[in-house]
């Protein structure tokens, strides 16, 4: 006999009882489609955060100084010197005061994050100019009051008029707006669009902290940011004596411990799902365990006329495997269009690999041949009179 | 072709012994017409799966075709019974959810006959039992004497030398349990090797030799009155 008509035989008896088949699978759907959907959300969202994380800039190390008081801060002119001093590793050096701020325009009033800087933050921080322009040194210079504010606040206080030319207030002080920042995350409240950027010449007279407690620094080259880091290093040490009143960490370390956390959910998750495919194989051989007995008679028939033990196994084993491949086949559709959909929801990109799909759904397969095994090895040692006794 | 000698089969049933088979020893040459009957429990059945190479005996010989079998593996005695015997139970012993054809086709399957063949060979055994245009019913939409009709035709598709049939009768009316009777002459007449197992001595009046056996031992052997 060969795999083919072995084939058949198990489609036949498949066939025979639906109902039965389609809930032996339902394990193996809800399996796989969980894997699928769990481990492609896992995906999806560490796709989002590194995008997020590569748009605030390239070749970027943040430092932040903690403390308070004259003694833990950095005055401008140091951070000019750091970048005239290093100028083969350093492209630009910008300040950052931040605090939080009520704006005003017309009777509308919102609260908002404040961010001070130099007109190299554009670069540096890879923040375009969606409408409008950036202030310039010149602005800077002249601590001129003008103002760049987010997409969630171009929306919340100019609702479709051009915000460019229009004066705000910001903790009491008119501003003019000269630029509308291009949307970065979804337009959304609290996020990166939330925020109104100002010279930080500006800024120290209407911030409660005007000491600079952080700061950026562009490398010039991704090669470089090594070396800019320990140049940074170096100064800061230098300066405060310490290590500890300091942190200095570049985008790319932030990308691996994001990258690892993510990778390590992934597999928790995915794990867990794997289970619910484990529980499912049990269903399999539990099914199949009561359909052997059942089937006893048909087992013994088969012997009689010359079925060997192989014939009998393989018969079984088909059985098993093709129902838990076709579970696994419904649960990638599942999993698939319930990824896609659970994404949208999320509002995150879950596009299931290749390897996703095709490593659930042979897990599948092997759950089938494993869990199956057992049963249809009782079978095929049935004895022939036994069975053909068997009511 | 058959030689049986000195055998016994004994179940053990806690500390009783059965002796299902007590010292069996007969000679039955191709060909031949030969009736097996007693009473119920007399081991006529357990001598039938003996004879078919179903069940392995506890001691004793038994030569088919002159080929030592009482001590082979399992998967050697269903190439054997595969090969050699065609049984007829009084149960069918249908598979329920495979048409008459596919019921027939089984041991061609097991056998590894290639397909053109084997619906050549399934179509002239069902019409052989009169039952060409029944091919596509399962045996619940079939009368019980049909039904036994496909059961002989499975037993004699694959064209195996030896029938044994295990009161083939025994489920059937007398006019359909008269057909069976009549296949299994023509079977005969064709030069197939019959055993037939029956509680009827009018049947096994018609065999051309009949053995008598009774708690498992050979009671009386004698040539039909044929
Ligand atoms: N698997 C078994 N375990 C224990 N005892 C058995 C087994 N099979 C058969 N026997 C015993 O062997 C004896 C012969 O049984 P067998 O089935 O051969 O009788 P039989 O002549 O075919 O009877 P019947 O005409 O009722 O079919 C009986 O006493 C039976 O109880
Ligand atoms: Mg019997």
């Amino acid at each position: 006999m060969n795999l083919l008509q072995a084939f058949n035989m198990a489609l036949k008896s498949i066939a025979s009882n639906k109902i039965r088949a389609l809930l032996t699978m339902l394990g193996i759907v809800i399996g796989v489609s969980s894997v699928i959907i769990l481990v492609s959300l896992g995906e999806g969202s560490s796709k989002v955060i590194t995008e997020r994380i590569q748009s605030m800039g390239t070749n970027l190390i943040h430092v932040r100084i903690f403390g308070r008081g004259s003694n833990r801060t950095v005055s401008e002119d140091e951070l000019i010197s750091l970048a005239a001093n290093n100028s083969e590793v350093i492209e630009n050096v910008v300040p950052s005061l931040d605090d939080t701020v009520t704006i005003k325009y017309s009777n509308k009033n919102m609260q908002t994050s404040l961010v001070g800087t130099s007109e190299a933050y554009q670069t540096v921080r890879n923040t375009n100019v969606q409408q409008g322009r950036f202030f310039s040194a010149l602005d800077v210079e002249r601590r001129q009051k003008v103002v760049l504010i987010g997409a969630y606040i171009a929306n919340e206080l100019f609702a479709g008029m051009s915000p460019i030319g229009q004066t705000i207030k910001i903790n009491g002080d008119v501003f003019t707006v000269v630029g509308v920042l291009e949307e970065k995350a979804g337009a959304a409240q609290g996020s990166d669009d939330d925020r109104v950027i100002i010279p930080y010449t500006t800024a120290k007279r209407l911030v409660r902290n005007a000491n600079i407690t952080t700061f950026y620094v562009q490398a010039k080259t991704p090669d470089t940011v090594d070396s800019a880091m320990q140049k940074v290093e170096e100064f800061l040490f230098k300066k405060f004596n310490n290590t500890d009143s300091y942190r200095v960490f570049n985008q790319a370390d932030m990308l691996n411990t994001v990258n690892e956390t993510t990778k390590t959910l992934s597999m928790m998750l995915g794990g867990i799902a794997a289970i619910s495919l484990v529980v499912g194989g049990i269903g399999i051989m539990n099914i199949m365990l009561v359909s052997v007995t059942e089937r006893t008679r048909e087992i013994g028939i088969r012997k009689a006329i010359g079925a060997k033990r192989k014939s009998i196994l393989v018969q079984f084993l088909i059985e098993s495997v093709v129902v838990s491949c076709l579970g696994g086949l419904i649960g990638v559709v599942f999993g698939v269009i319930g990824a896609h959909f659970i994404g949208k929801l999320m509002s995150i990109s879950a596009q299931p690999s290749f390897t996703t799909i095709i490593l659930s759904f042979s897990f599948s397969a092997v759950v089938g041949i494993f869990f199956g095994f057992y049963p249809a090895d009782k079978a095929s040692r049935l004895n022939p009179i036994e069975a053909l006794r068997f009511e | 072709m058959i030689r049986i000698q000195n055998m016994y089969k004994i179940y053990k049933m806690g500390k009783v012994e059965v002796k299902a088979l007590d010292n069996i020893s007969i000679h039955i040459k191709a060909k031949e017409f030969v009736a097996i009957i007693g009473p119920s429990g007399s081991g006529k059945s357990t001598l039938m799966n003996m004879i078919g190479c179903l069940d392995t005996p506890t001691s004793g010989a038994y030569y088919l075709d002159n080929k030592e079998v009482s001590k082979l593996k399992d998967d050697d005695l269903a190439e054997i019974r595969n090969k050699k015997v065609g049984f007829i139970f009084q149960r069918f012993n249908l598979l329920p959810k495979l048409t008459a054809f596919e019921n027939v086709e089984l041991p061609l399957i097991y056998r590894g006959i290639s397909r053109k063949k084997r619906v050549q060979m399934v179509l002239e055994a069902l019409e052989q039992v009169g039952l060409g245009d029944r091919i596509h019913h399962r045996p619940p939409e079939l009368s019980g004497g049909q039904q036994q009709r496909v059961a002989i035709a499975r037993a004699l598709s694959s064209k195996p030398p030896l029938i044994l049939a295990d009161e083939p009768t025994g489920a059937l009316d007398s006019k359909s349990g008269y057909e069976v009777i009549n296949m299994m002459h023509k079977l005969h007449e064709m030069g197939n090797t019959i055993v037939l197992i029956t509680h009827d001595s009018n049947i096994a009046q018609q065999a051309k030799r009949i053995i008598r056996i009774m708690d498992g031992k050979i009671v009386e052997d004698k040539e039909g009155a044929q």
